[in-house]
């Protein structure tokens, strides 16, 4: 295994070991499906006992990465470990240790919660599989719902079940594919609080989402696009490398409909001049940034007289950053 | 000590693969009422409706003449309960038309002078006309015809027991079919039977996985495509093993099917048979995309086996190319294998061939399919 302790220090850091191992590691991955590159290049490294999140726009390669990493997709090129085992040699190997949790529900709906829990136990050999079945059913607060049948849970439940079987059996690295998309917030953050114990206790996962207040929840974060790893690190590292300035400029003393109106003509107008890259609407509010700090501080100039506007410097959100990675690298495609 | 831990591993997934599918099966209740009545249905209405020794078919006659040699000509031919005399024609073209409306499938003429002719030993015809679009009804009520009509002369002393036939039967006939009886049929369709239901269940177990997304999560657990294969054919062994029987002991209860031969080796063609027919249903399944692709292959394959096997038409009046295609085919072997041992006690010296082919078969069978199945989503 490489010792590799060197450079990311994220915030929230894995929990202190004497030497950081590395959980995934791959190089230049590509795969193309029909003649169409969906992952292009793609390097990562994942350290043992993080959480690292897994960000990008819907058909960006998200799934296709996560699948070859556990062997499901075979890379065109490119070279990668997992869990220090070779992704083009020990896929088997690999599947004994790792737990994916697929985009869409993937137990069987015709079982029972229990009789899904068992299969799981029995196939990754884990002893005595009835009582571990029992065991994580217990822990996933569904004792009462051993009997039902899982196509009949409702998405939150779904969710808590695909999650404890893809645990049951121990694995050293949790994939996870979008798990919490179409769940309540409660759920959502009752998954969150699950995994991060998970990886106290030491477990890798990498998790993809949608959601932006989610990858704040991860220890570290990788932006993918068109099939490209745009950034990676630490939320602050990546927000700072994008070297956003942002300018949030609010309409004063006006509401309602009035408010509403000027907002938008404000924002065309804005969006239309140079060394303003993306402006966005938030309320009374527009959320204004531009690559280049000068250039947009020259744009707003003539705003800045207007009495009925608020203008002050505020720090790029995520999604800011992400919006402005994407449409970048759409330029860059064209 | 490393290869009894693997084969533990192995035979533990296994099992788990086929509890699994066990719960499944018992979940989906339609299913599962198809397997029990499917082999039932079929062979009562089979059975019962493929009834090749008709009796009462409704008969014209025409008598040119009403003599003692006449009557008992009559008398004979409804005594067979075969025919059942339903109208009497004034001409040849009365009784002609009758036939081709269907009012009758058959029709009689004596001639006339027919028992002087007789007497004087100048072989008189009797001429019987059959509706040709019932062929195989009709053949063996024409086939019981001249030895019933003859011995029914010879008791009225209109000729000696001994020599010649003393008259002619003329039969018209378009289309002279294999006589095949019930005793043929029920051993037939325990093996259509076998083939339809195995080759079903098996071609829709993958692809059903694939469809419903569980594929994607199987794939991605330390399990072997043999050990899947396994884990889904061998449930339906079991099913398999249940309809032949179910099959058997109807065929023996409702139509008195003998069982000549070796019931072990009944058993053990039986359960070879039905293991090729889940190892084809399972090789389709890994070809197909979804279910309705693996329903239809499913069809191409059956329908050539209902038709060249041997069990709708005799296998030996088929062009050699079709019989070629039919020996490709695990219906054919097992029809032989089946018929042998029931109705003519044949042994495993007799059947060996065939035997063998359906071994053949079975391997190449599992080995399309396991190197069909897709490990990876790729």
């Amino acid at each position: 295994m490489t010792a590799a302790g060197e450079g990311i220090g994220p915030d929230g850091a894995p929990p202190a070991r004497a030497a950081p191992e590395v959980a995934i590691e791959v190089e230049n991955l590509c795969k193309s499906f029909s003649g169409r590159r969906v992952v292009d290049n793609l390097s990562m490294r994942v350290m043992r006992g993080q959480i690292y999140g897994f960000l990008g726009p819907n058909g960006s390669g998200k799934t296709t990465t996560i699948r070859m990493l556990c062997g499901l997709l075979t890379p065109d090129s490119g070279r990668g470990t997992c869990l220090g085992m070779d992704i083009l040699t020990q896929a088997r190997r690999i599947r004994e240790h790792v737990g994916y949790m697929t985009q869409r529900f993937s137990l069987y709906q015709d079982l029972s919660v229990r009789e899904n829990l068992e299969f799981v136990a029995r196939v990754y050999g884990v002893p005595e599989p009835e009582t571990a079945a029992a065991a994580a059913l217990q822990r996933l607060g569904l004792e009462g719902r051993g009997k039902q049948l899982a196509g009949a849970l409702s998405g939150g439940w779904k969710q808590r079940l695909a999650l404890g079987a893809c645990i049951l059996p121990g694995p050293d690295l949790l994939l996870l594919d979008e798990p919490t998309a179409g769940v309540d917030p409660k759920a959502r953050r009752e998954f969150w609080a699950q995994i991060h114990d998970l990886a106290a206790e030491g477990l890798t996962v990498l998790v993809s989402t949608h959601y932006m207040d989610e990858a704040e929840r991860c220890h570290e974060i990788a932006y993918i696009a068109y099939g490209k790893l745009l950034a990676q690190g630490t939320v602050a590292s990546v927000i700072a490398a994008a070297g956003l300035a942002t300018v949030v400029v609010e309409v004063a003393g006006e509401a309602g409909h009035e408010a509403g109106l000027h907002i938008t003509r404000l924002a065309r107008e804005l969006s239309a001049l140079d060394g303003v890259d993306m402006v966005a609407p938030f309320g009374t509010a527009l959320h204004v940034s531009g690559r280049d700090p000068a250039a947009l501080e020259a744009a707003l100039a003539r705003f800045r007289g207007d009495p009925r506007l608020v203008i002050r410097a505020d720090a790029p959100t995520l999604e800011d950053v992400f919006i402005d990675l994407m449409s970048r690298s759409k330029d860059e495609l064209r | 000590m490393r290869a009894l831990a693997a084969a533990a591993g192995f035979l533990r997934r296994v099992g788990a693969m086929i509890v699994k599918e066990f719960i499944q099966l018992r979940r989906d209740r339609v299913t599962f009422a198809t397997m029990i009545m499917i082999p039932l249905l079929q062979l009562i209405l089979f059975g019962y409706a493929i009834n090749t020794t008709p009796r009462h078919l409704p008969t014209a006659v025409f008598a040119h003449e009403n003599t003692d040699a006449s009557r008992a000509v009559l008398a004979a031919l409804r005594n067979t309960a075969f025919f059942s005399f339903v109208k009497e024609a004034g001409s040849a073209e009365e009784a002609e038309h009758m036939i081709r409306s269907g009012e009758v499938l058959f029709f009689v003429e004596i001639p006339a002078g027919f028992e002087r002719a007789l007497r004087r030993g100048d072989q008189p015809q009797l001429l019987v006309a059959a509706d040709a679009t019932d062929p195989v009804g009709s053949a063996n009520a024409l086939a019981a015809l001249a030895g019933v009509v003859s011995s029914a002369l010879v008791r009225e002393r209109f000729v000696d027991a001994a020599g010649e036939m003393p008259f002619e039967i003329v039969q018209h006939r378009r289309y002279n079919p294999a006589g095949t009886s019930q005793l043929n049929i029920v051993p037939g369709l325990l093996g259509t039977i076998l083939t339809m239901t195995m080759l079903i269940y098996t071609a829709l177990s993958v692809t059903r996985e694939t469809e419903r997304g569980t594929m994607e999560s199987l794939l991605s657990m330390p399990i072997h495509p043999v050990e899947i294969m396994l884990g889904k054919i061998i449930p339906y062994v079991l099913v398999g093993i249940v309809q032949a029987v179910l099959i058997l002991g109807a065929g023996m209860v409702l139509f008195g099917v003998p069982l000549e031969g070796s019931a072990a080796f009944l058993a053990a063609a039986t359960l070879l048979f039905i293991t090729v027919n889940l190892s084809v249903g399972y090789t389709f399944s890994t070809l197909a995309q979804n279910q309705l692709q693996a329903v239809q292959m499913s069809f191409m394959f059956f329908l050539p086996s209902i038709l060249l096997s041997g069990f709708m038409f005799p296998f030996s009046g088929m062009p050699l190319w079709a019989q070629w295609i039919g020996e490709a085919l695990p219906l054919t072997h097992y029809l032989r294998m089946v018929r042998g041992i029931l109705l003519k006690g044949s042994g495993f010296s007799d059947l060996t061939v065939d035997a063998a082919a359906l071994v053949a078969l079975m391997f190449l069978a599992m080995g399309i399919a396991v190197a069909r199945f897709r490990q990876t989503l790729d």
